[in-house]
């Protein structure tokens, strides 16, 4: 494993700008996940990295040593795409070996079983390593995929969406997984997706990245809790952070400049309305665990989490007291109150 | 608009029992959502109800009348499907006003419908674009609108919402329930996804195998599942079992888990020994250093409000929910408290929920 770094990469097809001026350093061991949407430059920055693109500007360094000239196979990097690409006709065993037996890498066929068979263990996937690959389960065939990976020591593991394919309660347990079995390795791992929760859930450091341009790096609670800007605050949090002008609340003194107060669940204070209430209850939409309050404020609406214990109901007037909210000035920036 | 009642409802395919005698009322105005795991026989109940597929026994009464063996252009329902299936050479108003068309209705009055529906649905707007030009959530709205056209005694909806991204999706959810807030149609929706369900249902069907599994209002079937099927298909994380072997009397409130008792509501029947479990809810479980029910953390993952933890514990893993301004560490052990009075109890085998104190009363939130 090692340390990644970028410096001031920027990439250009045609008259698109992919991705421009990122300035970003990937521990040895850290596990850093850039989030975005679709366009924001995700995978670029990781098929930059890999050698599969090559950038118009920056440099790029895998151990301290300039990558940017390099191949993708000098560079040892392993990639995991969201599809699984499975080698259909061979089984488990044979799909796991195969980095490990390509011409460049040749190994002895002991020293291949001991990694297949350690990924297998580590994977939980030792019972199926004789069937073929299209006959295991879509959580199976996305085990073999992250384990063909595994198998290899390299610099940094390169991961594309990975667990976009599988289905919500499988996603939950490799999320858990995954950042399971990084530990233990203690790999380098730059992980892109456009789900908020595998973000929050699995990195040490989150990037966020708008138009190609790396907007805010740090842990997931300083992203979550310090956004630099509305763009960031909107990426994170369920249900979404609230962006109201302060004339909704006309009683909280805001700082000045303020053109947007965001206010997350834990900013908002509600209570039964005792006279001077400006809020009322819309809808209570029950989800179980959690129950989302949809109020409004005037012509605004708000929409927070309540505790299920508290007692509401559609119609009720209530007051909204706000605890440190966040506040945007005009430009989206965010204003320190 | 009208009620739905099904009775004794029963379709077989060759020897495949597809729906095993289904009984349920949808109430005039109510939204009511089938939910289970593919197979499970909701898309085959829904298809009986808009006469899609011949039962092969039992009744369908559409606001009192039998509908059983009636055609399905006789029986003044309006279907949404999860693939939008627009007509890609009209525009949205054409898409829209279509079926009032076909059915040679006066051009004034269609116009005055679409324009109706165009606003319920607000996509006023887009009436003259092209249905191709269209992201997928209008497209979703133009779907919907000429369902809303017809002015039908029903709606039914399978899947209309698979085919979103799952932020979008949510929103759409939102969207929907409003829009059923204000038409107060009766609606019956299939979904497989259970954040769905629980967010705009009035009543909610659990299906498994072609059976109910359990029928009632959401908060009802989350706070008291009446199989683990239930209690694991509901919930994000679903609910917790903690498993063990016990008999216990009639009239106990204690369940003994090793050195560990944990209180829970009184059964109201005599259970003899058998392997049990004990199921609790992610939001309901609490740490105490005090407790001799004890786990060690596995993980924890931060989600901004609040965190899950996963606890190994003798008798299984637990997801936990908690505030996220607690820290805890992979490796530490941890003593849990549960609250007492919203854990239920199930019989491993057949899965059934043990009759306890837990079914008394009205839920709370």
């Amino acid at each position: 494993m090692a340390e990644v770094r970028l410096e001031q990469v920027e990439k250009r097809f045609g008259d698109v700008t992919a991705v421009t001026g990122i300035d970003l350093t990937i521990h040895d061991g850290e596990f850093v996940v850039l989030l975005g949407p679709t366009g924001a430059g995700k995978t670029t920055t990781l098929r930059l990295i890999a050698g599969l693109e090559k950038p118009d500007h920056g440099r790029i360094s895998v151990g301290g040593a300039d990558a940017t000239p390099l191949s993708p196979m000098e560079r040892n990097v392993a990639f995991v795409f969201q599809q699984y690409s499975l080698y259909p006709h061979l089984s488990v065993y044979d799909n796991l070996a195969f980095p490990l037996r390509s011409p460049s890498r040749r190994q002895d066929e002991a020293t291949v079983r001991h990694a297949v068979e350690r990924v297998a263990k580590l994977l939980r996937i030792e019972q199926k390593l004789q069937n073929r690959a299209t006959r295991l389960s879509g959580g199976e065939m996305q085990r073999v995929a992250i384990g063909r990976a595994l198998v290899r020591s390299p610099s940094i593991y390169l991961m594309d969406e990975p667990l976009s394919s599988l289905d919500a309660k499988l996603r939950a347990e490799m999320r858990l997984e995954l950042k399971h079995i990084q530990q233990d390795l203690g790999a380098t791992v730059l992980y892109v997706t456009h789900d908020q929760t595998e973000a929050m859930t699995m990195a040490n450091r989150i990037g966020v990245l708008d138009h190609g341009r790396l907007v805010q790096i740090g842990s997931p609670r300083e992203i979550y809790e310090s956004p630099r800007n509305i763009y960031v605050a909107t990426r994170l949090g369920v249900p979404s952070i609230n962006l109201l002008p302060p004339s909704a609340f006309p009683a909280h003194p805001a700082p000045a400049g303020t053109k947007t107060i965001g206010a997350r669940t834990e900013h908002v204070g509600i209570a039964r309305a005792n006279g001077g209430a400006h809020a009322q209850v819309e809808w209570i939409e029950h989800l179980g665990d959690q129950n989302h309050l949809h109020l409004t404020i005037g012509e605004y609406k708000l929409v927070t989490l309540v505790d299920p214990a508290v007692e509401l109901s559609v119609g009720d007037a209530v007051d909204i007291a706000l605890r440190q909210p966040l506040y945007f000035g005009a430009d989206g920036e965010r204003i320190r109150g | 608009m009208a009620e739905i009642r099904v009775e004794d409802l029963h379709k077989s395919f060759g020897d495949f029992a597809a729906v095993k005698n289904s009984n349920f009322v949808v109430e005039n105005g109510e939204f009511f959502v089938l939910l289970g795991p593919s197979g499970c026989g909701k898309t085959t109940t829904l298809r009986m109800i808009a006469g899609l597929e011949l039962p092969t026994s039992g009744r369908i009464l559409l606001g009192g009348d039998d509908v059983t063996f009636r055609r399905a252009g006789e029986r003044d329902i309006a279907f949404v499907f999860q693939l939008f299936a627009l007509y890609p050479h009209m525009n949205v108003r054409k898409n829209i006003g279509f079926s009032l068309k076909c059915q040679g209705m006066p051009q004034a009055e269609i116009d005055r419908r679409v324009q109706e529906a165009a606003r319920i649905l607000r996509i006023e707007h887009i009436l003259n674009k092209s249905v191709s030009a269209l992201s997928g959530g209008d497209r979703q709205r133009v779907a919907l609108g000429r369902a809303i056209v017809r002015e039908p005694m029903c709606f039914l909806m399978d899947e209309p919402l698979g085919a979103l991204d799952s932020e979008f999706r949510h929103l759409m959810c939102v969207e929907l329930r409003g829009l059923h807030n204000r038409l107060k149609a009766t609606t019956v929706y299939v979904t497989h996804d259970q954040v769905e369900a629980m967010s705009m249902a009035d009543k909610i069907a659990v299906m498994n195998r072609g059976e109910i599994e359990q029928f009632g209002p959401p908060q009802e079937i989350y706070a008291r599942p009446a199989s683990m099927f239930v209690a694991d298909f509901i919930g994000s994380p679903p609910m917790n079992f903690l498993h063990f072997h016990s008999g216990i009397q009639r009239g106990s409130g204690e369940a003994r888990l090793g050195d560990a008792v944990v209180q829970m509501p009184a059964l109201h029947e005599d259970v003899a020994p058998r392997d049990l479990a004990l199921g609790v809810r992610p939001e309901h479980i609490a740490f105490d250093d005090a407790s001799t029910l004890r786990g060690s953390v596995y993980g924890s993952e931060y989600l901004g409000t609040t965190q899950i933890v996963t606890i190994n514990t003798p008798f299984g893993q637990l997801k936990a929910r908690t505030k996220s301004t607690g820290e805890v560490r992979p490796g530490e052990n941890v003593g849990l408290r549960l609250a007492s009075s919203r854990l239920s109890l199930f019989d491993t085998q057949s899965g059934r929920a043990v009759r306890s104190a837990l079914f008394e009363g009205a839920v709370h939130g």
